[in-house]
């Protein structure tokens, strides 16, 4: 059963993920998923502090603020200071993952919250938190508001289908036509930011841009549909949470770490498949 | 003076060991920002964060190969693994339609995840030496020992002396690539040199400040430093000295706060000084260019005040009221009444009981402005072929931005001409 817990925990972060990552790999936006990942820890200290729990709610809240707070710093940087945005995205989420380890050294001495699981995630342990739900079945606690996490964006990427996808693919177009093209990009980044927090405290910051990244982008190559795109990241994603749950377990090592190799190998393989085809396709049409 | 004393404590011989690990922070830090400069021009910023991730395999294969944890092992490994990821990035960058910051965060990812396979492989393998290896995940400056110290810091020095010697062919490959390759430089070799002395800071400053830190390490300065200068020698000089000062100050606080870590303070200091420069920077800081915009916005109000008054009161020869003013052009009270004084204090106007007093100095302006903008017409509509009323509005933002040379270079070429597109005659 613990198997099936943690399969399940981590099926669904990729699902999360693979369905904001195809609209962030589409926009060039990958990387303010990585920063928003790594901003929520002085939030999230925050929250434990204050509240003096890490029940997830308040933990939650936190985290989601500071992430809103690193898109605002990264928006201002590019915007009002006029930086390039690679480097307002490596300022902002820097500052913000500093000050929350200083926040852990000094108030922290004995919280249950350390930067190794920001980076780690606690993946192997998610059956310590068992919830029951209906008709006796047991459900890991994470897993329930990731399930409730994933209706929320698959039902507000089927609401917001038409506005995401326009804005997206051809923003001058959308703005022209009156779509409103800055209350889109809010809408894509609270979803991000809800999926970023929401899943780093399962499997960590790191297994969360792997999964952001690395299935949209070998679906990509697949495909150029964007709705096939969507279904074909969130299988992608879950038969590498998958075969990354196995690998880790034969090989007795970390899950998160694991699942991200198996990522990697998968796009590796894509990568060189459909390198070789284009090349043949060059071939024949010259 | 407790804070002083706290200071020369802190920097005297006794604490040899404290000095020796601030000094090499520092130099670990100028390195990284010198290095940055270039990073940051060349539009990579990022390129140390996935650097800083990538390493981590390179120095579990090599600890898994020597079974020792030998600094000068860890900085080979590193620096394979290192150079192999931006290996990757800019191979899959040119060969696939994948954009540069899904590379980027992939290959970050997946690096990283190999480390931790890696890394918990050897934990769970038993050799008691492995103890401490995963610490510098999460850079630990302060308890660095003095031997690394002392490698590090020979190691940052030749880069900077690289990067000094080198100078001129690394600006010119970071500006304008293609040009470098017209003129005879090997601009491939160029960038992998480049990359190496990034690699090779970022491999030696991971174990500072830690993975996700060094990013910082190599960004911050260099963007703070871009405020403040445009020339790039100058640009190296600020951002190695943020580093340095940075470094020394973030051990400091470490050293004088119980448990405190060293890399996040080093970062916080890093940023106080990067956002100091990005708003107060002379030109380009956030309230420099506001103190531009609102210069030029109220010159623009002055010439179309000056402008208005001279067409109403017919070219300057009577005299008109400021209620005349309002109720012909529809000006903001508030504002005329502000812009008018303005005009009052530089000898444009005199402001008697409500009446408007055009002084010779101000009919002169109301001219030049109403001249540059039907000189404009007549380009727009000669060399345009606009209709005769499309001109009007683009004029009307061009008046208050054609200098002297320009009026002169438009008359020359329109030949001084006397009637603008609606008949109406120039002043000159």
């Amino acid at each position: 059963m613990n198997d099936f817990y943690i399969i399940f925990t981590a099926s669904l972060v990729a699902i999360n993920c693979a369905l904001m990552g195809s609209f962030l790999v589409m926009r060039r936006m990958v990387m303010i998923g990585d920063a928003i990942s790594h901003a929520v820890l002085p939030g999230i200290f925050v929250a434990y502090y204050v509240s003096g729990s890490t029940a997830s709610i308040p933990v939650l809240i936190g985290a989601a603020l500071s992430g809103i707070l690193a898109t605002l710093m990264i928006e201002w940087l590019t915007a009002k200071a006029r930086l390039q945005s690679d480097a307002a995205i490596g300022i902002a989420y820097t500052l913000l993952f500093a000050i929350g380890i200083v926040l852990i050294s000094k108030f922290g001495a004995n919280a249950d919250l350390d930067q190794q699981c920001v980076l780690y995630g606690e993946i192997e342990y998610v059956s310590l938190w068992l919830q029951p739900i209906v008709g006796g079945l047991l459900l890991p606690q994470q897993a329930i508001i990731l399930a409730i996490v994933c209706m929320v964006l698959i039902i507000a990427i089927a609401i917001g289908y038409r506005g995401l996808f326009l804005t997206t693919f051809d923003p001058n177009f959308a703005l022209s036509t009156g779509v409103a093209v800055t209350f889109w990009h809010y809408f894509l980044m609270s979803g991000v930011s809800l999926t970023t927090v929401v899943s780093f405290e399962s499997v960590g910051a790191i297994l969360v841009i792997a999964f952001l990244s690395g299935p949209p982008a070998i679906a990509y190559l697949l495909t150029e549909d964007l709705k096939k795109m969507l279904i074909l990241g969130c299988l992608i994603g879950i038969s590498c949470s998958i075969g990354g749950y196995y690998a880790a377990k034969w090989l007795n090592v970390s899950v998160s770490g694991s699942i991200s190799t198996v990522i990697g190998i998968l796009f590796l393989i894509t990568f060189v498949i459909t390198s070789v085809q284009k090349s043949k396709l060059d071939v024949i049409t010259s | 003076m407790e804070l002083w004393e706290h200071i020369t404590t802190f920097f005297s011989a006794e604490n040899y060991t404290l000095f020796i690990v601030s000094i090499g922070s520092g130099i670990l830090c100028l390195a990284a920002g010198a290095v940055g400069t270039f990073t940051y021009l060349r539009k990579r910023a990022l390129i140390g964060d996935v650097i800083s991730h990538s390493v981590l395999p390179g120095i579990a294969i090599a600890f898994m190969l020597t079974g020792v944890k030998n600094p000068l092992y860890f900085l080979l490994g590193a620096v394979v693994s290192g150079l192999i990821s931006i290996w990757i990035v800019d191979y899959v960058q040119a060969k696939s339609k994948l954009k540069l910051d899904t590379i980027l965060a992939l290959t970050l990812s997946v690096f990283f995840g190999v480390g931790v396979v890696l890394l918990t492989k050897i934990q769970h393998g038993g050799n008691a030496a492995q103890s401490g290896l995963d610490s510098f995940l999460f850079g630990k400056a302060a308890s660095m020992n003095l031997l690394d110290v002392k490698l590090f810091s020979i190691i940052a020095l030749v880069n900077v002396a690289c990067i000094a010697v080198f100078l001129r062919s690394f600006s010119l490959i970071s500006f304008d690539e293609s040009y470098a390759k017209g003129i005879g430089f090997n601009v491939k070799l160029l960038k992998g040199f480049l990359a190496l002395l990034t690699v090779m800071t970022v491999a030696i400053g991971v174990q500072a400040v830690g993975v996700v830190l060094m990013a910082a390490l190599l960004i911050t300065p260099a963007a703070g430093a871009r405020y403040l200068t445009n020339s790039i020698p100058r640009m190296l000089v600020i951002s190695g000295s943020f580093g340095f000062a940075s470094g020394l100050i973030g051990v400091f606080i470490s050293y004088s706060g119980a448990g405190m870590p060293t890399g996040p303070w080093i970062v916080i200091v890093l940023s106080a000084f990067a956002l100091v420069a990005i708003l107060f920077g002379k030109k380009r800081g956030v309230f420099a260019r506001r103190r531009v915009k609102k210069n030029n916005h109220i010159k623009i109000n002055n010439e179309n005040v000056l402008k208005d008054i001279y067409k109403v009161g017919s070219q300057g020869t009577k005299t008109i009221t400021i209620n005349e003013l309002i109720k012909k052009e529809k000006y903001p009270p508030k504002l005329l009444i502000s812009t008018l004084k303005r005009l009052e204090k530089i000898d444009h106007v005199g402001l008697v009981r409500g009446m408007i007093i055009l002084s010779d100095k101000g009919r002169l302006a109301a001219r030049e402005v109403i001249r540059k903008h039907r000189l404009w017409e007549i380009y727009l509509s000669k060399y345009f072929q606009l209709d005769a009323d499309h001109l009007h509005d683009d004029a009307e933002g061009i008046e208050h931005v054609i200098t002297p040379e320009i009026e002169i270079e438009l008359i020359k070429l329109l030949e001084r001409p006397e009637k603008d597109p609606h008949q109406s005659e120039i002043p000159y």
